[in-house]
C-alpha cells in the first residue's frame, strides 16, 4: 500500500486531485480509498486531502502520518504546513512552485518541481495547479497511467467540452514538464 | 449511499441538510429534479419536520428515506421514538456525528447510540460498499411483515461520507428481485379508515413496548437469513450480525463498530506478523444486540478490549457496557478513543491491543492530552 497526502487551501481542488488519482487507478484494476480531513470549513483555509492505493481493498481508516508521496497544491504551505514532516525516506514530492518558492533540503526525498499555477495560467486560463500536478504525479511516481488520468479528468468533466479539453491538456502539460 | 437509497425506490425522501450527511441528499434531490427517481423530495424547514413528514408517508403506504447527523438527529429524537412505537419501517441513514457543546462536525457515534434505545434496528457500517448493501438489506428486513421496525443505517462521518473508494452497486434489476414493493399490513386509507399513534394507556401501553422487545428476538434471527439471501444475490456476506476476523485461536480480541474496524483488521495482520495471537469481533448489528453471537466469538479469549466512539457519561462505553453483560464471567477492558474525530491511528489501535492484555478497567480514554486537563484528572 502507497499513502499520498496532498496540501491545499481549500477551494483548490485537491479533493477533486485525490478523487481523480482514485478514478484512474481504478482503471487500472488498483483499488484507491481517496478521502480529505478538513478544518474549519472556508475558502482559504489549509487543508488536506488524502489518498491510499494498494492491488488490494484498501481498510486503513486512520489519516496518512507518513505519506510515500506528497503533492504540494500551494507553495505558500510548504513551511506553515510542514509538508516535509514525516514523509517516508524514498519519498516523492511533487510541488508546484512560484518564483519566490524556496524548498527545503530533505534527505531521502526527490522533489520535482513545477511551475503549476503558471501553467494552469497559460493552458486554463485560471490558476488551478491541480490537474497540472495530476499529470506531474503521474509521470514523478509512475504509480498511475498518464491515459488513466486523462480517462478520469476527461470523465469529470464531460459535460463541459471545453474545460475538459483545457484540463486534458493541463494534465498532459504537467506530466512533460517533469 | 444516495446510489443505494434511489435503487430501493423510495416514494418519499424529506431530510434536512446537516454536515457530514449534507450531499447524500443533495444527490437524491438531484435523482428526483432529473427524473431518475419517481419521488416526492418534500424540503422541510428542520429535521423535526423530516422526520415527520417520513412518519406520514410510511403511515401511508409509501416507502421513505430520510438522512441526518449529530443536533440533526437529537431533534428528531421526538418522531424517532415514535416512528419505532407506530411499527413504521422507515430507513434513515445516520452519518456519525459528535454532537455539541462543544460544536463539532466531525466523527464519532455519540449521536446514533443516544437513540439506540428508541426501537430501531441499528446497523454499523464498516465501509461504503457494506453502507450500500445494508441500505438496500435494510429496507427489505424492517418491511418484513413479521418485523416492521424502522432501520438506522450508521456510517462514519467524512471517513465513510466524504471518502471515495469503488463499490459494488446492484442493478436495478437485481434490487427489484430482492425488495418487493413495500405493502404494509396497515396504512391511512380513506377507504378504510383507521387511526394510528394514539393513546396507550396504562392498560395497553406496556405491551407495545414487549412487542417490539419481542420482535427484536426475531430480528436475531431474520438478519442472517437477509444476509444468506443478499449474498445470494450479489455474493456479498455483508449483512450480518457480526464478524469475526482471526479470532478462533485469537488470545486478544478487540470489538469495535464502524469504518475504525477496517483499520483494526490491517493492525491484527500486522500484529500476527510478528506471531501475536490477536482478532477482531465487528458489531454490525448493535440493536438487537446479538449477545448470543458475541458470547460464541469470545469463548475462547482470555483478554478482550472494547473500543467505543461513544460515552455513556458517568458510565461506560455502550458497546462496552453491552458485551460485559455477554461474557460477565470474563476481563473485559473498554476503551473510549476517537471522539469528536480525533484521528484513531495505528499506535491508537497498538495500545489499545497492549492495554487490553492488562487488568481489567471498564474505561480508559486513550490518546488524552493531560496538558488540557485540570492537574488532578490527569493520569500516569
Amino acid at each position: 500500500m502507497k499513502e499520498v497526502k496532498i496540501f491545499a487551501r481549500a477551494g483548490q481542488g485537491a479533493i477533486t486531485t485525490a478523487a481523480i488519482l482514485g478514478e484512474a487507478l481504478y482503471y487500472e484494476k488498483k483499488y484507491a480509498y481517496a478521502f480529505p480531513h478538513f478544518g474549519a470549513a472556508r475558502m482559504g483555509a489549509p487543508m488536506n486531502a488524502f489518498l491510499r492505493l494498494d492491488e488490494k481493498p484498501i481498510r486503513m481508516r486512520s489519516q496518512v502520518y507518513e505519506p510515500d508521496y506528497i503533492v504540494v497544491i500551494d507553495p505558500t504551505l510548504i513551511e506553515s504546513q510542514a509538508c516535509f514532516h514525516n514523509v517516508k525516506s524514498g519519498a516523492k514530492a511533487v510541488v508546484a512552485v512560484r518564483e519566490s518558492t524556496q524548498l527545503p533540503k530533505v534527505e531521502g526525498v526527490k522533489i520535482y518541481t513545477l511551475p503549476a499555477e503558471k501553467i494552469a495560467m497559460d493552458v486554463i486560463g485560471r490558476p488551478f495547479a491541480n490537474t497540472v500536478l495530476l499529470g506531474a504525479f503521474a509521470k514523478a511516481t509512475g504509480e498511475v497511467k498518464l491515459d488513466s488520468v486523462l480517462k478520469a479528468v476527461s470523465g469529470r468533466f464531460k459535460g463541459k467540452p471545453q474545460v475538459q479539453e483545457k484540463n486534458v491538456e493541463a494534465v498532459k502539460k504537467g506530466y512533460e514538464n517533469v | 449511499m444516495a446510489e443505494a437509497a434511489k435503487l430501493c425506490r423510495p416514494g418519499v425522501v424529506a431530510a434536512y441538510p446537516i454536515t457530514p450527511q449534507t450531499h447524500i441528499v443533495e444527490h437524491l434531490a438531484q435523482f428526483v429534479a432529473d427524473g431518475e427517481l419517481n419521488s416526492e423530495a418534500i424540503n422541510v424547514e428542520s429535521e423535526h419536520s423530516a422526520a415527520s413528514v417520513v412518519l406520514g408517508a410510511e403511515n401511508a403506504g409509501v416507502r421513505s428515506f430520510t438522512c441526518t447527523s449529530s443536533q440533526g438527529l437529537l431533534l428528531m429524537g421526538e418522531v424517532v421514538y415514535c416512528i419505532a412505537g407506530m411499527r413504521l419501517p422507515v430507513l434513515m441513514i445516520c452519518a456519525n456525528r459528535a454532537v455539541s457543546a462543544p460544536i463539532n462536525i466531525w466523527n464519532d457515534q455519540q449521536d446514533s447510540i443516544a437513540l439506540r434505545d428508541s426501537g430501531w434496528i441499528q446497523l454499523y457500517a464498516e465501509n461504503n460498499q457494506e453502507a450500500v448493501d445494508l441500505v438496500i438489506a435494510g429496507y427489505r428486513l424492517g418491511e418484513d411483515q413479521k418485523v416492521m421496525l424502522p432501520v438506522m443505517v450508521c456510517v462514519d462521518g467524512f471517513i465513510l461520507t466524504h471518502g471515495m473508494e469503488i463499490v459494488d452497486i446492484p442493478s436495478q434489476e437485481d434490487v427489484d428481485s430482492f425488495l418487493p414493493p413495500y405493502t404494509p399490513p396497515f396504512k391511512l386509507d380513506v377507504n378504510d379508515p383507521m387511526s394510528f399513534g394514539l393513546l396507550g394507556d396504562p392498560s395497553v401501553y406496556m405491551e407495545t413496548r414487549y412487542a417490539i422487545h419481542k420482535t427484536f428476538e426475531d430480528v436475531l434471527k431474520k438478519i442472517p437469513q437477509v444476509g444468506s439471501d443478499y449474498e445470494k444475490l450479489t455474493g456479498r456476506d455483508s449483512v450480518r450480525l457480526v464478524e469475526p476476523y482471526k479470532t478462533d485461536d485469537a488470545e486478544t480480541i478487540i470489538i469495535a463498530m464502524g469504518s475504525v474496524c477496517g483499520s483494526v483488521k490491517d493492525m491484527v495482520d500486522d500484529a500476527r506478523a510478528s506471531g501475536e495471537k490477536v482478532g477482531l469481533l465487528k458489531v454490525v448489528t448493535f440493536r438487537p444486540f446479538p449477545k448470543q453471537q458475541v458470547r460464541e466469538a469470545l469463548k475462547n479469549a482470555t483478554h478482550i478490549g472494547v473500543l467505543d466512539k461513544d460515552i455513556s457519561l458517568g458510565s461506560d462505553g455502550a458497546l462496552y457496557t453491552e458485551v460485559k453483560a455477554a461474557v460477565p464471567d470474563k476481563k473485559v477492558n473498554g476503551f473510549v478513543a476517537g471522539l469528536g474525530g480525533r484521528d484513531i491511528t495505528r499506535k491508537t489501535i497498538k495500545s489499545m491491543f497492549q492495554l487490553a492484555r492488562k487488568e481489567e478497567k471498564s474505561c480508559t480514554f486513550i490518546d488524552i492530552k493531560p496538558e488540557l486537563l485540570w492537574e488532578e484528572f490527569r493520569v500516569s
